[in-house]
Formats: structure tokens, C-alpha cells, sequence
């Protein structure tokens, strides 16, 4: 999946998938899905555009839908999206120690969601579904079951080492 | 009614299914649910193959076959690899042990002991499939293909009499007897509702005619609840299947499938079985050669739990917020793009084809008096065995967590199960016999819910639970109804002032009162239920509530605001380590001498604890 440059918005590019979509107003949320996995969130100039472009739509509406659903981001994400589940199973089982010890190896400060470097962004989702496997944490879509505070610091550094 | 002449035998095609799958000799089934993917499994089907492809000499078959499959629901103890021939489950296989599987039981009949199933109450290892206590005691309808056939080929699913109940009900031609018999057999809703079936068949059927739609709701947003997610990834055909038969029988000829977006597995499962039964001519224009056409859509949702009602479902299909809205109209009347729908979960549709296969009395013989059939749960928590499970309704919490769950961990205590999700309540000690069925449930305050049962231990604080799924309603409440808006996020910070050591004991009556406020005026389920999980502990734990408040104590040990690190000085031997690892450099003093910790600075993350190599740190 490449990445575009969020600072600069390729209208002709939302065009192209706004009409794999046929332009249809019901397809609002799989056409957000899209923009969001080209740009890893959503710029506030492609609401907008998509807003104007598309027939019975306004920004407005475009803006309501993509403040409404967890899944959308505002914000540019980091290259490594870390979720932590704290569903139910998760949370019994210790998904609190595991996030803390991600804010501690990462220094994210409360309500800080992307590191400084943008290498980094977590949240909590509420179930995965892997609940036999809790505490689960995933990143990029990775699945890494029966998470310690201990393991996910290995995981982090590990990655942290590619990364340099 | 007159009989409609098809143009595929689905008996024929079931026949040469099975040859098919006769001639792939032995079979060596593999899970590729999203649990054992995540413990590696790709690579252990990966070996398989690679061992497969070369074999020369079996002793009773000419070749062997890898077959990838969907959730066991044996979660916890994954890579499952099972060898029904043998009779052989294997559990947490690695891909170093394939080798000597091979090897040892595939060539030379010769189990490998240690990688056989170890009974958390015998110790000892279990041989036969069978006689695995966890899957001894279910009854699989809904679940009975996942785990045991590939669920990325509609040949494994044809030949274990997939399409078969549609074909029959194509063929019959007679879609009132459809609905008749999902009224028979006293099917209820498995999402939540428990509304029956067959009546809300009936209601949208009474708008024949015009456009009207069929919508699978696969938004399984209960945290602790994966059976829908299985069944969608395990035997995505039956779903499919069951979709089908309800569209013939309410008169609708297009259908969505909405999937919460934290299932990729189940989204691709999904999509290639759709292309693959269109292509059978399952699904699409004119079925088998009959009248009847059925498009089918894939959905995904976006991240919101409210999606999971209904109406909210139906305008998130439609591109908008997802909110619910006032009902009636019901969307039996009035739905989806304003036209007449059906809404039905996972695994209510998942229940239909064996119902027309088997007949409505066969199902209704299973379960009790007003809740049929069998219900999965998703069995998660402090219980040995972790996974989902499949019993008759009715069956006692006792069995479920004792018997199919192998007891508690570690030879913890039990304390009680959340059952239901954030809409639920708990159940403790004295609900062990209680029958699981829809009407026990609601009589003792609690509600079978999407089927999510989360065990607790001694060492669970339930005041901590109860804020954990305040805070999970108060998130997910899309702040329509403000009861709901506000009233859950008063209820949530009461919780947080509690658990931090700070509450009063009139916060009691405050939190009870708000309560019965959201619950009376909320719109929809979400609001209905969410106070759920408050007003079930503050009846069942209502000394655990006034420990934290007045004696200011936490008896499971859990809230770190009542919790108190200490060096003990006596085992100190002032090595430093504590004070190295101290993320907040709360530890002082000198080597060789007793150190301290500063309760000021102190976070209470239990670093130094878990690390002191003298046991010499303590949590008061």
C-alpha cells in the first residue's frame, strides 16, 4: 500500500474512487475507506471535495459521517498502527498493563495518539473477535496473542530495530 | 402450489462433491481461523503440504490432503490440527512438530503423546477426539462444518449437504411452507432479541410484491462474543444458504451482508463464497434454473457498535451515520432505502438450512419450552478451556463452565459470569443450575444476549467491570437520546470515583437512579440495556461496591488506587534493580541497602515487582 503526500490532495485520484463506486451516496463509507487507506487518515480538503463532487451529499454530511465511526481517522496515523484490544476477554486478562507499557516504550503522553516521529499511533478497539487468544494486541493487521508487558516491549523494539 | 423443474440436481452434485473429497485420501484438517493464523497456522498447513506432496508410503491411504478450515473454536489451545480418520486432535501445534506428526502418526500410526490434549482436571492426555470434554458436550448444529471442512471451497460445503434445503425449498416452490416451518420450530433471534422468526418472516412477507431486501447483521459488536465472526470465516456457504431460503420466503430479490470492518478474514471469506455460489448458480439470476434470483452485497461497517441495532444498521448501509431511529415503522414495513426488509444475525440465518433439511420437530426437540434449538457462546475469562461452544438452550451455566470449560484457572475461585455483553448482567454462584434459556436469563436480571460469557474469578473486581462496560456503552452511545448521551456518562464518572478510592456512599442511590433514567429514555437497545451491567452487580455485589467506598479496599486486589507497593527491608538486598527499572524513578536509595519506594512518585505499574529477583516488593 503506497502513501501519498497529505499535504497535497490529487482531486483526480478521489475521482477515480468515487466512481468505483459508481458516485452512489450509499457507498459514502467504503469510498471514506478507500481515501483513508491511501492517505492512512482522512485530510480534511478530501471531505470537503468529496462533499461537493458527490450528488445529494454536502460537506457537512460528508464531515458527519467520518467524525461518526471509530474506524476514521482525522488525524494522520503513524506507519505502525498499534490497536489494543480491550474487549471483555482482553481487558479479564490484562490488556491495561500491555497499553501502559506501550505508552511507556512509545513516551506517548495521555491523549497522545501518533509519536513525534509518526512512526507509531495507538488506540483501543473494543473486540477483535480473538477473545481466546486475549490479550491481543495487533499491529498493521498482525495479530500478536497472549500479550505481557513484557512481550509487547520485545515486539515494539524489535520493530523500533528495522526501523533504524 | 406447482413444483418448479430445476436444471442441477443438487444430489447429483453432492455425489461427485464427496468423490472429491474421497479422493483427496486422508485428510488432515488444519485451523486457518483468525486464532490459530495468529499462532502461526499458515505455516504449519504450509508444511503439511510440503510433507504431503512427497509422500510415498501410507499405511492405509494412497495420498494425503491439507485441509485449511475455519474456527475449531478451540481458540486457546491453537494450532489445532485434527485427523478425523484417526480420531486424533492435536493441540498447540508449532510448525517444528509437523515433521514428527507426519512421521509418526501419518506414516506409522503412532500418536505423538505429547502434543494430544491435556485435561485440566485428570492431567492426562486425552486420545480420542470424543473424548475431549470441551467438545464432548456440545451439540453443533449452527457451528457443525466450522473446523471441519475448507471453508474457501464450495465443493467441501456442497458435500455435506450445502444447497441442499434450498434446492428442496426452490423446488417445492411453496414459500408460506418456508415460513410456516421456521415458525414450527420455534427459532428465536441469536443476536439478542430473541424475537421469533418465523413471525418476523411472516411480517415482511405480508408486503410481497414490490422491491424488499434481506439484510444479514454480521455487526457482532459485543465485546467477548466471536461465534458470528466463525461462522462467517468457517462456513461462510451455510450463512449464504440461509440468506437465500429467507429472501424465497419473504419475496425479496437482493441482500446485504453487513460485516464489522475488524473481520478482514470473514470480509474475504465471504466475498470469494458469493463469487463461488454465483457462479454454481446458487446464488444470482434465476437459482438452479428456477424463477427466483437473489443478488447479494457485501457491506462493511466502519467501527460502531450502535450498528448493531437495526435501524442504525440500516442507515449505515445506506451511507449515513449510523443512528437508530424510532420504530415503528418497522423495517418489516419500512427499511432499508424505505422498502420492506429483513434483518436477521449470523447465526439465526445460520440455523435455517438444517431446519428445512431436518424439519421444524427435529430442531424443536432440542432446547426447553419457549427457547429451541441449540446457542452458541463464546466462552472466554478465567476458564480453562477458552472458545465457542454449542449447546441445547437450557442447558445449566454449571455444565458450560465446569464441565465444557474444564473449571477456573489456576484453581481460582469462581465468582460470576457476565453474560451478554454490555447489555447484559452477571450471573454468580447461586445461578450455577439455572437453565440457559432466554426467559431464565431475563427472570434473574440478566439476558443470553449475542452469547458472550466471560468467566470472573476471585481475582476480577466486578466494581472495575462495571466501569469498564459503562465506559464502553458511554463511548459507543451515538448521542441521539440524551438519557443515553448524558446520563451514561454521569454513570461512568460516579464508576471512575469509586474505583479511584474517592466515592461517597450516596453515590450508591445517585448511580441507581440514573440508571432507571437511561434505561426509560433511550430510544434503542443500546440505551435500554446499557445500565445493565450496573444495576446486575449493584444487586449481586453490593458489598464489593461499599468495600471500595468506605473501607476503601479493593478484595480482588485489582483498582490501583487502593493498591500500595512496598519494599520489604528485611529481603532487600539493595541490588538496584527496582530502582533501574522504575519507569518514574519513584525507587531510592543506596547499593547494598534496603530501598524504598516513594508512594508519591509511585504509578503502581508493578514493573519493580514482577522484576525484584528476591520477592522482596509486595503489593499491600
Amino acid at each position: 500500500m503506497s502513501v501519498e503526500n497529505p499535504n497535497k490532495i490529487d482531486t483526480s485520484k478521489l475521482d477515480k474512487i468515487i466512481e468505483s463506486y459508481d458516485s452512489k451516496k450509499s457507498n459514502l463509507i467504503a469510498i471514506l475507506q478507500k481515501v483513508q487507506e491511501v492517505y492512512r487518515y482522512l485530510p480534511e480538503d478530501a471531505l470537503t471535495y468529496i462533499g461537493t463532487k458527490m450528488e445529494g451529499l454536502s460537506p457537512a454530511t460528508v464531515y458527519g459521517v467520518a467524525t461518526f465511526y471509530a474506524q476514521f481517522s482525522l488525524e494522520p496515523k503513524g506507519k505502525y498502527e498499534i490497536k489494543v484490544c480491550d474487549g471483555t476477554a482482553c481487558h479479564v486478562r490484562g490488556s491495561m498493563p500491555v497499553l501502559n507499557a506501550i505508552k511507556a516504550r512509545l513516551n506517548l503522553t495521555d491523549g497522545q495518539l501518533t509519536t513525534h516521529d509518526g512512526l507509531f499511533s495507538l488506540e483501543t478497539v473494543s473486540c477483535l473477535g480473538a477473545c481466546g487468544l486475549a490479550p491481543v494486541v495487533v499491529i498493521n493487521g498482525k495479530v500478536y496473542p497472549q500479550m505481557t508487558s513484557d512481550a509487547i516491549k520485545i515486539v515494539l523494539d524489535t520493530l523500533l530495530k528495522e526501523e533504524n | 402450489m406447482e413444483k418448479t423443474a430445476l436444471n442441477i440436481n443438487i444430489k447429483e452434485e453432492q455425489a461427485k462433491a464427496q468423490e472429491l473429497i474421497r479422493q483427496q485420501g486422508l485428510r488432515v484438517l488444519v485451523c486457518a481461523g483468525t486464532g490459530c493464523v495468529a499462532n502461526g497456522s499458515l505455516k504449519v498447513i504450509e508444511k503439511f503440504k510440503e510433507l504431503g506432496a512427497n509422500v510415498s508410503v501410507l499405511s492405509d491411504y494412497d495420498k494425503m490432503t491439507t485441509v485449511p478450515t475455519g474456527c475449531h473454536g478451540f481458540c486457546e489451545q491453537g494450532v489445532l490440527v485434527i485427523i478425523p480418520d484417526k480420531h486424533v486432535t492435536y493441540v498447540k501445534v508449532k510448525v517444528e512438530d509437523v515433521e514428527e506428526i507426519y512421521e509418526s502418526h501419518i506414516k506409522n500410526n503412532q500418536p505423538v503423546e505429547r502434543l494430544l490434549y491435556t485435561d485440566p482436571k485428570t492431567h492426562e492426555h486425552v486420545h480420542k477426539n470424543e473424548d475431549i470434554n470441551f467438545y464432548a458436550k456440545q451439540t453443533r448444529t449452527a457451528l457443525a462444518n466450522c473446523g471441519h471442512i475448507n471453508a474457501e471451497c464450495i465443493d467441501e460445503a456442497i458435500a455435506v449437504r450445502g444447497y441442499e434445503a434450498l434446492a428442496n425449498v426452490l423446488e417445492a416452490n411453496n414459500p408460506d411452507a418456508v415460513i410456516e416451518e421456521i415458525e414450527k420450530s420455534g427459532l428465536r433471534g441469536r443476536g439478542g432479541g430473541g424475537f421469533p422468526t418465523g413471525r418476523k418472516w411472516r411480517f415482511t412477507a405480508a408486503n410481497r410484491g414490490g422491491k424488499s431486501y434481506v439484510v444479514c447483521n454480521g455487526d457482532e459488536g459485543d465485546p467477548g462474543a466471536f461465534m458470528d465472526r466463525s461462522i462467517m470465516e468457517g462456513d461462510p456457504h451455510k450463512l449464504l444458504e440461509g440468506m437465500a431460503i429467507a429472501a424465497f420466503a419473504i419475496g425479496a430479490d437482493e441482500g446485504y451482508i453487513y460485516v464489522r470492518a475488524e473481520y478482514p478474514l470473514a470480509i474475504k471469506r465471504l466475498r470469494k463464497a458469493i463469487a463461488d455460489a454465483e457462479e454454481r448458480h446458487f446464488l444470482g439470476e434465476n437459482i438452479m434454473g428456477s424463477n427466483f434470483s437473489f443478488t447479494l452485497h457485501i457491506k462493511e461497517g466502519a467501527g460502531a457498535f450502535v450498528c448493531g441495532e437495526e435501524t442504525a444498521l440500516i442507515a449505515s448501509i445506506e451511507g449515513e451515520r449510523g443512528m437508530p431511529r424510532p420504530k415503528p415503522p418497522f423495517p418489516a414495513n419500512k427499511g432499508l432505502f424505505g422498502r420492506p426488509t429483513l434483518i436477521n444475525n449470523v447465526e439465526t440465518l445460520a440455523n435455517v438450512p438444517v431446519i428445512i433439511l431436518k424439519g421444524a420437530d427435529w430442531f424443536a426437540q432440542m432446547g426447553t419450552e419457549t427457547s429451541k434449538g441449540t446457542k452458541t457462546f463464546a466462552l472466554t475469562g478465567e476458564v480453562n478451556n477458552t472458545g465457542l461452544i454449542e449447546v441445547p438452550m437450557g442447558t445449566t451455566l454449571r455444565e458450560i463452565v465446569f464441565d465444557i470449560g474444564g473449571g477456573i484457572r489456576g484453581g481460582k475461585k469462581f465468582k460470576a459470569v457476565q453474560i451478554g455483553g454490555p447489555s447484559g448482567g452477571c450471573l454468580t454462584e447461586e445461578h450455577l443450575d439455572l437453565p440457559m434459556d432466554y426467559d431464565s436469563l431475563i427472570k434473574a436480571g440478566a439476558m443470553v444476549g449475542s452469547g458472550g460469557l466471560v468467566v470472573m474469578a476471585e481475582n476480577t473486581c466486578i466494581v472495575e467491570v462495571a466501569r469498564f462496560f459503562m465506559n464502553f456503552t458511554q463511548n459507543e452511545s451515538c448521542g441521539k437520546c440524551v438519557p443515553c448521551r448524558e446520563g451514561t456518562k454521569n454513570m461512568l464518572k460516579i464508576l471512575e470515583k469509586i474505583v479511584a478510592g474517592k466515592g461517597e456512599m450516596k453515590d450508591l442511590d445517585t448511580l441507581e437512579e440514573l440508571a432507571h433514567a437511561v434505561k426509560d429514555g433511550s430510544l434503542c437497545g443500546l440505551g435500554k440495556t446499557a445500565p445493565n451491567p450496573v444495576l446486575s452487580t449493584l444487586k449481586y455485589f453490593r458489598d464489593e461496591y461499599i468495600a471500595h467506598i468506605r473501607d476503601k479496599k479493593c478484595p480482588a486486589g485489582v483498582c490501583t488506587a487502593m493498591k500500595k507497593i512496598v519494599i520489604q527491608p528485611d529481603l532487600c538486598k539493595g541490588c538496584t534493580k527496582c530502582a533501574r527499572i522504575c519507569p518514574v524513578g519513584a525507587i531510592e536509595g543506596t547499593v547494598k541497602q534496603p530501598h524504598h519506594i516513594n508512594p508519591e512518585k509511585c504509578i503502581k505499574c508493578e514493573a519493580c515487582l514482577t522484576n525484584c529477583p528476591f520477592r522482596a516488593i509486595v503489593l499491600e
